[in-house]
């Protein structure tokens, strides 16, 4: 392996940046090692990320069913997407998946973060069982859900029912499947961002809230002058995460809806999903790809930037 | 009279925070005890409340295993789960250790690459992925399902962060004693780092572990689906003939495995999770 030998034993190493100072042949040596180290993950990024990218924009501009040859149409594509009420009608439904489930979620996660971040005995155990529905397959909170949410047999209606209340139609009614989807979301994911704001609960310098406590602040405005601040980088995270992971929605409308009813939980990979594995429709399911892909990344850009922008960060 | 009135108020307030935590302990557990006890009930018995069965019946597990080949999905995601687990170890720590750790042209360049691909969202190559698995002829085999997990932007930035802080006299050492960048990674890295390693190999494990819509694309056999998938699909198609005990019993045999793991290892299930929030 080594071609030369090291000459020096004395100092081969510069301590300042780790670099080995010894003769052009020994550095060489390290520069290709670092070349056969990347390797694989260049072959890959070409294969599984670059290819796919170009790929994915030549598809735009073509018609094209896998079997037979592609057909361009230059800009057929866009244009029936600007025209697809569908595909908005999935951006909407998305849109009230996100709407429901941010805020619901950073409510909750932060306040049980809050709650288990004082003093108190089991607080491990507690923090283990509400990280049990994040580790838990999607595909299983989604079948347990679903039989929860039914309309005559489900637990949940039959709760309902015995206190004299009426039964509710959780994923039969067109206003309701979507905030039902989101609930279950919630529930599945507060752990995950529980255990998000702990780590940021615990960066904040306690000598601020003996300093509040010598003022006799309340615990309200504690929370609200010191805590919320200080773990204000740990919401924007949150906010970004819970976008992103709501843009990829597709199993649960999959399972337990297939997107209805009358369309009101497509969600907009569902529908991609269709485009492509139902009707062979590649290039069309390619833009839709393309445009989706470009929305996400411009609403999280978006977010950062507002809640950067109000926090002065 | 003011200092009891203080502790009374103390004493209060910490039992209402115990009730809330307990409530939503409840929240969080009561469905999966439910769920448990619906696969070894009667039919009939599933919409109660009660999660104690009147009756103790196996049959919904029984009607699972001949209905779909469940065991064989079990087999395929053990084995797809952790061929691709191993090589995001190897082959992400080897380009952390490279970018961390040894000099050489485009090394930061390729940094940026990789940041960039954290942040692309995967809608976008999804079509042009499928297409090339097509074109590889790899529809229907575990290829599709192990190759294009077999690295990961995360755990490459996971691998760096961590490498970082390892002193450079042991590598320095090692050098001199003639040890090759590879054995420098695998004899000196790798034992040092084992944190790093368990958080990758958990979060690489239970991601491939749940995934479903890409299985969903590239499977159509029977045989050569995972369990997720499987389950799925079984929830979707009409072979579960509407009967609630069955898909619940199906549903349960999928989650199964991974509660029984995170019941061993459970902190690290939390801490190599909370590194989601490392990303910037």
């Amino acid at each position: 392996m080594d071609a030369r030998p090291i000459t020096s034993r004395t100092s081969p190493v510069s301590p300042q940046t780790g670099r080995l100072s010894v003769g052009q042949g020994r550095r060489r040596h390290t520069a290709n090692a670092g070349y056969v180290l990347v390797l694989p993950y260049i072959a890959h990024f070409l294969t599984f990320v670059a290819f796919p990218l170009v790929f994915s924009f030549v598809l735009i501009f073509h018609r094209w069913d896998i079997l037979s040859p592609m057909q361009w149409i230059g800009l057929g594509n866009v244009h029936r997407l600007l025209h697809d009420r569908l595909f908005f009608r999935a951006l909407a439904n998305t849109g009230v998946f996100l709407l429901i489930h941010i805020p619901l979620q950073i409510v909750i996660a932060l306040a049980l973060a809050v709650f288990l971040n004082q003093k108190l005995r089991l607080r491990g155990f507690f923090r283990a069982i509400f990280f049990l529905p994040v580790v838990v397959s999607g595909v299983v909170t989604t079948m347990l859900w679903d039989s929860l949410y039914a309309q005559d047999t489900g637990v949940l209606n039959n709760v309902l029912s015995s206190l004299g209340l009426g039964r509710v139609p959780w994923l039969t009614s067109p206003t309701m499947a979507m905030p039902s989807i989101a609930i279950m979301a919630t529930w599945k994911n507060v752990g995950l961002y529980i255990v998000l704001f702990l780590v940021g609960l615990q960066s904040v310098p306690q000598h601020l809230y003996e300093a509040a406590d010598i003022e006799g602040a309340s615990p309200w405005r504690k929370f609200r002058h010191i805590t919320l601040p200080m773990i204000n980088p740990t919401v924007v995270m949150v906010v970004i995460l819970s976008t992103i992971g709501g843009f990829s929605l597709f199993i649960e409308p999959y399972i337990m809806t297939g997107g209805g009813p009358i369309r009101s939980t497509l969600s907009a990979v569902l529908y991609i999903y269709h485009q492509a594995f139902q009707f062979n429709h590649m290039g069309y399911a390619a833009t839709l790809g393309f445009f989706f892909a470009l929305i996400v990344f411009m609403v999280v850009l978006l977010q950062k930037r507002v809640v950067e922008q109000e926090t002065g960060l | 009279m003011k200092t009891s009135r203080l502790r009374f108020l103390r004493t209060a307030t910490k039992g209402s925070l115990y009730a809330l935590l307990l409530c939503w302990s409840l929240v969080c557990l009561y469905p999966f005890v439910w769920m448990l006890s619906a696969t070894v009930r009667p039919e009939v018995e599933i919409g109660r409340l009660n999660p104690i069965p009147g009756k103790l019946t196996l049959e919904s597990y029984r009607l699972v295993f001949s209905k779909i080949p469940i065991a064989r999905a079990f087999a395929n995601s053990l084995f797809v789960s952790f061929s691709a687990t191993a090589g995001v170890l190897i082959f992400t720590s080897m380009i952390g250790y490279a970018l961390s750790r040894l000099r050489f042209r485009g090394r930061d360049g390729l940094f940026a690459v990789v940041l960039f691909t954290m942040t692309l969202p995967f809608q976008i190559t999804l079509i042009p992925t499928y297409v090339l698995m097509v074109k590889f002829g790899w529809n229907d085999t575990y290829y599709a399902l192990i190759v294009p997990y077999m690295i990961n932007a995360f755990a490459i930035v996971v691998f760096r962060q961590y490498f970082k802080s390892v002193p450079q006299d042991l590598l320095d050492a090692a050098r001199i004693d003639g040890c090759s960048d590879f054995g420098i990674l695998f004899r000196i890295m790798w034992p040092l780092s084992v944190p790093a390693l368990i958080t990758v190999a958990i979060l690489t494990f239970m991601n491939i572990w749940n995934e479903v819509l890409w299985p969903i694309i590239v499977i159509r056999k029977w045989e050569l689906m995972t369990m997720p998938q499987l389950v799925a699909l079984f929830a979707v198609g009409g072979k579960a003939e509407g009967l609630l005990g069955v898909r619940l019993a199906a549903a349960a045999l999928l989650a199964l495995p991974i509660i029984i793991a995170y019941a061993f290892f459970q902190r690290y299930f939390i801490a190599s999770m909370a590194t989601t929030g490392l990303k910037s």
